[in-house]
């Protein structure tokens, strides 16, 4: 059970529609300067892009899918660390 | 308004830090070891910043009434050099004992190595050798979701562990349930880009319910803001949550996990 149940009704629309367009204004906008610079091959650029179909989805569990979607899906560890840092998209999945 | 911010690395923070998580209503503040952003030469290294955090922070922190305490171990980021690692387990016992060490950690992995795994099992042997407390660092980014899994394997591969007494930390949305539905206790981190901003997390408690979770600001010496926190609890007011669930997230929680240590009293 989570402890909603006291929470009043809020109009969350009102309260994060703008915020929501001014990001995705950022997400139109950061595609289209990657494409004028000849940058869509890059995976992190792929991988986005597939990631953004995840909102089409029915169900409300869209930013898990997102995070699914960005994420190495193997299950064993690897050799050695290759470095320390992470990329934020896995470019183990492909382009399929 | 009172909190507990259960995860902040004070030593990369300033003077000015300490005063405004007071005034925000803070009444006790965490640290665990990490990585300082440069790979240590020498377990020596280590000696110091264990040093560091068991005795000159907490007295820095104290003179302005904030209680601190601390965590202790090697962080994933610098246990791919296994001899390095074992020359720093040697000298975890004594840091353990201090008076203001409230378990192991942050361990974890970090990009899900063999060595980072085979050093986070010595980690949870220890804690179970000395029946301590874990906090768990998950791995950031792509690397979460499988280093999230690799490592409730590993804590629940060592049956004298309690879940109960074992936080995975910096869940989002497609881990948080993975160690939940275990019976661990999980903390959200709130970071500007990565991890998980204030909205996101107020969703997780609205789906997930507000049973062994806390938030934290984790903030060091990166982009990350040391009043995440009461930040968040701003947006659980604007979205109408009580004061008691507010009060629950933020300072009862963080309370009822951090008291199963002795060591941990406000
Ligand atoms: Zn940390």
């Amino acid at each position: 059970m989570n402890n909603t149940d006291k929470q009043k009704k809020i109009d969350f629309v009102e309260l994060g529609f703008m915020d929501a367009r001014c990001k995705l204004i950022d997400v139109a906008a950061f595609l289209d300067r990657t494409q004028r610079a000849g940058q869509t091959d890059d995976y992190r650029v792929r991988e986005l892009k597939k990631a953004i179909a995840c909102l089409d989805g029915e169900n409300p569990d869209r930013a898990k899918q997102v995070l699914l979607s960005l994420s190495d899906t193997t299950e064993k560890p690897i050799a050695i660390a290759p470095g320390k840092g992470a990329a934020g998209a896995w470019e183990g999945s492909g382009s399929s | 308004m009172r909190y507990v911010e259960p995860h902040a690395h004070m030593v990369s923070r300033t003077t000015d830090d300490y005063i405004k998580l007071v005034q925000a209503g803070c009444e006790a503040v965490c640290e665990p070891a990490f990585w300082a952003g440069f790979d240590r030469s020498s377990a020596k290294g280590f000696f110091d910043y264990f040093s560091q955090l068991t005795k000159y922070e907490p007295a820095r922190a104290a003179k302005f009434g904030l209680p601190h305490f601390c965590w202790i171990c090697l962080n994933p980021k610098e246990s791919e050099d296994i001899k390095l690692a074992e020359d720093v387990l040697e000298i975890m016992p004594d840091f353990l004992d201090s008076p203001n060490c409230l378990g192991v950690g942050e361990i974890g992995l970090n990009k899900n190595s063999k060595n980072e795994l085979e050093i986070l099992e010595r980690h949870i042997d220890i804690a179970a050798q000395r029946d301590e407390l874990i906090l768990v660092h998950t791995p950031h980014l792509e690397d979460k979701l499988k280093g999230t899994k690799l490592i409730v394997d590993a804590i629940l591969n060592q049956p004298s562990i309690r879940p109960e007494r074992v936080i995975i930390d910096h869940v989002e949305e497609h881990t948080i349930s993975i160690p939940r539905d275990k019976g661990f206790w999980v903390g959200m981190t709130l970071y500007p880009e990565s991890k998980c901003t204030p909205q996101r997390a107020a969703d997780m408690l609205e789906v997930h319910g507000t049973e062994r979770i806390w938030m934290n600001s984790a903030c060091d010496w990166g982009i990350s803001n040391p009043l995440a926190v009461p930040e968040a609890a701003f947006e659980l007011r604007r979205r109408g949550q009580t004061r008691e669930m507010i009060d629950k997230v933020l300072y009862q929680n963080p309370r009822a996990f951090l008291s199963q240590s002795p060591k941990f009293k406000l």
